[in-house]
Parts: structure tokens; sequence; C-alpha cells
């Protein structure tokens, strides 16, 4: 299992992998919404943990269709799956993966890009806090969408289109989180829920992906 | 233990393609596939596998056992040849690499990325990591396609060590390998159509 | 006789062409009935005039969005441990039906709103569950057009109506936590003192049961076109075989 994990992040570094590209993204999407809503720092400030937020989901649903993709097209899917490891394992450490190459990264972003949108003092804690319990259940979910839309040829937008949904609640809580940190409100509930999703999330998912990806190697 | 294939039925697509697929595989032996394009090969040997489940009959002493070699090879183009295949051998449990290079004359290559091999050197690399699986049941579908004459030796020479070792093969392939090895012809067992009044369950 | 009997193919598009025609006319009346009861004889509200009868199309809409979910749920479970290929389709059909519900209870909802909330629409708890129950729907019907071969895509529709329920529960409750909202309460409850007046709430019922019977005769329809799709599709995938 760490092989599996060890060559994942290897290629993701290496060329071509993609490595800092979801980061891109995110850098430029904050930078775009003050172009669209204007520079009044107060109402910067208001949105900014939504906009970060938000901005840290687009990116790791950028990234989601190279997660099984790659494997599918070079057979290393079919092998994998014949290998003595079981498929949820697989699963979950290739969603481990897109974590550590994907969602760390926008976590420790965050903060840095908080100062662009005036970010209150008070916020930038909780929206650590809070995207760190929250991109884990970003990327297992979108591993599930992966694995559905894994043999379809530009499944790109088809995966978006069925992750988002799924992404809701997660959202709500996350951001409810940084919303209430940032205006110094109480962020217990939203916080305890947030960890719920991921907990529940990360033990669950695994299961449901792996049978979907059977269901796409036959 | 050997490999028992019975009274097999497999599907492409939902169509059936081939039924009544029966052999017997002792350690030792090898079976070579024939047959015209199209007729199902690569689905049988992918039902023997475990990664479809075949629409009747079964496949016993399989479990475990069985080392899948499909048309693509699964290789990483940003790895290295030694990283490739280190991979799969941690994924399978396995040591050492140096006697599976040495074995498709790899070892001169080994620090090459995998994306700059030649696609003959990419089908050596693929072959090789049938020899850092452990397993006993090689199942290959079409593996001497893009070989040269040496390479196909090589392979020949590889299957032969594992038979001689107390291994089992199952090749699906139209070159003559030079092997003591049974040939099932898949002719036979196309799938006759399904009376056109049959309406339940399924479709077809 | 066992009730699985009616997943073989030909035996449900036996029943179901006897059962459709009672299903259109019962639906028909009960819906008429239940529309000229509703919009012509019940008295206007002392607070919300005439707009409130739009109810009799809101909350029976609504109702069925959710039941269509329910029933494609249910279906999905029957294909997965059963493996019966009607109940596949049969969840294939009814998703269009509740995405049309689903529109009909939003368009209704932002119709009866603008009035009394002097708003089309509010990020209301009610309101955002059944837009993300849209999204839901769209996803799976998207899913199902995707996919080739039928058998994988019952499969993978299945597991997503599944999960996708898990979700839309969750999203329901995170909805509720994040905005308390305008919507009244229920309509109908067991709780008495919650529900609408009586005056109201009689055709309410029967819109509801026509509601429901309409729903049921879409879905044997649908169901029958999906069958006949696929035993075409069998039938031309057998030529190319044969040629």
């Amino acid at each position: 299992m760490m092989a599996l994990l060890i060559r994942d992040l290897r290629l993701a570094v290496r060329a071509g992998g993609g490595f800092g590209l979801g980061l891109a993204f995110f850098l430029i999407v904050t930078v775009l919404v003050p172009f669209a809503v204007g520079p009044q720092s107060d109402l910067l400030a208001r949105i900014a943990p939504g906009v970060l937020w938000l901005g840290a989901l687009l990116s790791c649903l950028l990234s989601l269709d190279r997660l099984l993709a790659l494997d599918w097209e070079d057979g290393s899917l079919d092998l994998l799956a014949t290998a003595p490891l079981p498929l949820e394992a697989v699963i979950s450490i290739k969603a481990l993966a897109h974590w550590i190459t994907t969602g760390l990264p926008l976590v420790l972003a965050a903060p840095l890009l908080g100062v662009l949108l005036n970010l209150p003092l008070d916020g930038y804690r909780w929206l650590v806090v809070s995207l760190l319990l929250g991109t884990p259940a970003l990327s297992v979910i979108g591993t599930f969408g992966a694995a559905l839309t894994v043999g379809l040829k530009r499944g790109g937008l088809l995966l978006s289109l069925l992750v988002m949904p799924l992404y809701v609640p997660t959202l709500i809580f996350g951001a409810e989180a940084a919303r209430r940190g940032a205006m110094g409100m109480g962020v217990e509930t939203p916080l305890l829920m947030l960890a719920g999703i991921s907990a529940g999330v990360i033990a669950l998912m695994p299961f449901a992906s792996a049978a979907v990806l059977r269901i796409n190697l036959r | 233990m050997s490999l028992n294939v019975s009274d097999l039925c497999i599907a492409r697509g939902g169509l059936p393609v081939l039924e009544g697929v029966s052999f017997i595989l002792r350690p030792g032996g090898a079976l070579i596939l024939r047959g015209p394009n199209g007729i199902g090969k690569t689905t049988l040997l992918r039902s023997i596998a475990g990664l479809q489940p075949p629409l009747g009959g079964e496949v016993r002493g399989g479990e475990d056992r069985i080392a899948y070699s499909a048309h693509s090879d699964g290789l990483k183009s940003a790895l290295t040849v030694t990283e490739n295949l280190q991979f799969w051998a941690s994924v399978f449990g396995t040591r050492s690499i140096e006697a599976a290079l040495a074995a498709y004359d790899l070892t001169a290559l080994h620090d090459r990325p995998a994306g700059t091999l030649s696609a003959g050197q990419k089908r050596r690399l693929g072959l090789s990591r049938m020899l850092v699986t452990g397993r006993p049941i090689w199942v290959m579908d079409e593996p001497t396609v893009s070989l040269d004459q040496a390479s196909v030796a090589l392979f020949a020479a590889a299957v032969q060590a594992h038979l001689a070792s107390g291994g089992l093969a199952l090749i699906a392939t139209h070159i003559d390998l030079g092997l003591a090895a049974d040939v099932l012809d898949l002719g036979p067992y196309r799938a006759k159509p399904l009376a056109l009044d049959d309406f339940d369950g399924a479709f077809l | 006789m066992s009730i699985w009997e009616y997943a073989n193919p030909r035996k449900f598009l036996q029943s179901s062409e006897r059962v459709m025609p009672v299903l259109w006319l019962s639906s028909g009346v009960l819906i008429s009935v239940g529309l000229i009861w509703g919009f012509f004889f019940t008295p206007d509200d002392y607070r919300q005039g005439s707009t409130v009868k739009i109810i009799f199309l809101h909350v029976p809409a609504a109702l069925m969005a959710i039941n269509a979910w329910f029933m494609m749920l249910v279906a999905s479970l029957i294909w997965v441990v059963r493996r019966h290929h009607v109940s596949a389709l049969a969840a294939k059909a009814a998703a269009p039906v509740g995405i049309v519900m689903t529109l009909i209870a939003l368009a209704t909802g932002a119709i009866w709103g603008q009035p009394m909330w002097g708003t089309w629409w509010a990020w209301d708890p009610r309101l955002t569950s059944f837009l993300v129950l849209f999204l839901f729907y769209l996803g799976y019907i998207a899913l199902w057009e995707a996919i080739d071969n039928p058998d994988t895509a019952a499969d993978l529709t299945a597991i997503l109506c599944l999960v996708g329920t898990v979700f839309a529960v969750l999203s329901r409750y995170a909805v509720n936590f994040w905005n308390q909202g305008l919507h009244q309460g229920a309509s109908l409850s067991l709780d008495e003192k919650e529900n609408v007046a009586d005056a109201f709430s009689n055709p309410l019922y029967v819109c509801m049961a026509g509601f429901a019977l309409f729903f049921l005769a879409l879905v044997f329809y649908r169901t029958g076109t999906e069958i006949r799709a696929r035993r075409i599709k069998a039938l031309l995938a057998r030529q190319r075989q044969e040629a």
C-alpha cells in the first residue's frame, strides 16, 4: 500500500504530473473575485471565507478527472484489480494521494490568499481548521465521482455534474465554520458536523467507489 | 494445484460470445488459445482473471494465484524502468527485481524513464512484471505483440522456466512459441444465438 | 403467484397495458375534480387571498418529486439485489418524471412566493433543498445517458442513487442549519394544529391522489417504452452478431 502511495506522489511531482495546477487555479480564482465584486475591503472581508472555500472546492474538482483516468488508460487499473490489494484499499490510497497533492497545498495556501481578501484576523485559524477537516471529504467524495466516470470519454464535465451536489453538505458546514470563525462567533457545531461528514465519508465511501470501479472494469 | 475451467459462458457487451468452455490446466502445463478476432479471447481471459463475472460456469483454483497481463502494460512513462517494476514487486510482496530485469535483458535500461523506451522494450518491461508477481498462473493476452524475434525467444524461455518450476500458463497468441503446450481452438465454442421468443429476465 | 412474476418484461408489458387506461382516466378525473374544487369552491385565505390556491399544484408536485426519488431508490435496490431488468428500467423511467415534478414545485413555489414574500426566490431551506434535489436528478439522468452498456448504466446509476439519497438527506439537514427560512410549516402533518384548514385539505387530498396516479401512469408508460427500446437494442446487437 505504501508502494502505491509513493508511486502516486512521485507521479504527481514528475513532469506532466499536474502538481501545482490546482494551486495555481485556486490563486487565479481568488484574484478574479475582487475584479468581479469590486474592491471594497469590507465586502471582501465578509465574503472571504466563502470565496476561499468555494475556490478550494473548485480546485479540488479540477484535478479529479486525472485521478483514475490515467491509470485506466495505461491499463494499471486492470492490473491493480488483479493484485493482492483489495480495491477498497487502492481507492483509499488514491484518495489520500489526491489529498496530499491537492487538498493539503490548498489548506496551506488559503491563509495567504485570505490576506488578499482582507480576511479578518480571527478568521485565519478557523479557515485553516475547517479546510483541514473538510478537504479530505472533498477528495474521497471526488474519488467516487472519478470511479463512476472512469470509463467515459469526455467524462470531465459529467464528473463535475455528479460530484457537485455531493459536495453540498461539506461546503455548507465548512464555509459556515470559516464564516462564523471570521465573525467571532462559536464554530463548534459546524466544525463537529464537518468532522462527522469527513469521518463518515472516509469510512464508507471507499466501498461505494470500489463497487463502482469493479463495475466499470468489467 | 490445477486451474479448472468448467462450462464457462461469457458475454461481451451483454451478448454471449463463448459458451461451454472447459479445460483443466495442471502445474507445469501451458495452454495456447487460438481463434479469429472477435471470438472473445480477451473477454475469456478477463473472466478467468476475475475481472469480469461469467454468465455461467465456474473457474476453480484461480483465486489470488493468477497474474494477468493485458494488451496494455500499465507502465508509467514518467517513472524509470526500475521504479515501474519495483512498484509491482512491492504490490505483490516480492523483494528483488534483478532476476526479472535480467530475464528480459532490461538491466542496461534500468534507469531510463519508461516513456523513452521503444514499443518492444516497453512490452518486455510489461512482461517482466509477471516474474515479480510470484504467482503460479500466468494469464496472458497476446504477449508477443511488438516483440522482435530475439525478444520472443526471451519470452519463450521465461515461460519455459516458469513451467519447469511448476507454474501454469494460459496464453492467447498466434505465434508458435516452441513450447510443449496444448492448443485450444475457441471456434467450436462460439455461442449460439438464443431463440428469438426468449423474452424473460434478460433481453437476449 | 409471486409479485416477482411482473419482473418479466413481457408479463409487465401485458399487465401494465391493462392497468394504464384505468390509471390515465382516474388520475385525469381526480386532478380535474381536485383542481376545480380547489380553485372555485374554496374560500380565499384571510391573509393570502386567492394566491393560496396554487397550493393545489404546488404541494402534490412537491410530494411526487420526493416520492419519485424514493421510488427510484427502491427500484435501484431491487435491481442491485435481484437483478430484474424491469426494475432498473423503471428507475430510469421515473427520473424524468421526478425532475419535471421538481421543476413544477419550484416554479409554482416562486409564483406563490412573489406576492407572499415579495420575492421570486429566497434561499429558504425548503426551496434550497428542492434545488439540490433537482441537481441530483440532473446528475442521475446524465449518467444514464452517458453510458452505452445498459447493464453497466443500470449498476452505476443504482449506486449513484443510493449514495445520492444519503447525501440528499445530509444536504437537507445542512441546509436547515444554514438558514432558518421563510417557508410556512408543513401543509399537512399528523400534528393537527399545523394543518391547513379543512376547507383546503379535502381538495388537496384529491389532487395528491390524482398526481400519484398520474405519476404511476407516466412511469408505467415510460417503463414500457424503455423495455421496447432495450429490446430493439438487443435485437440490433444480435443482428450484428449473426452477420
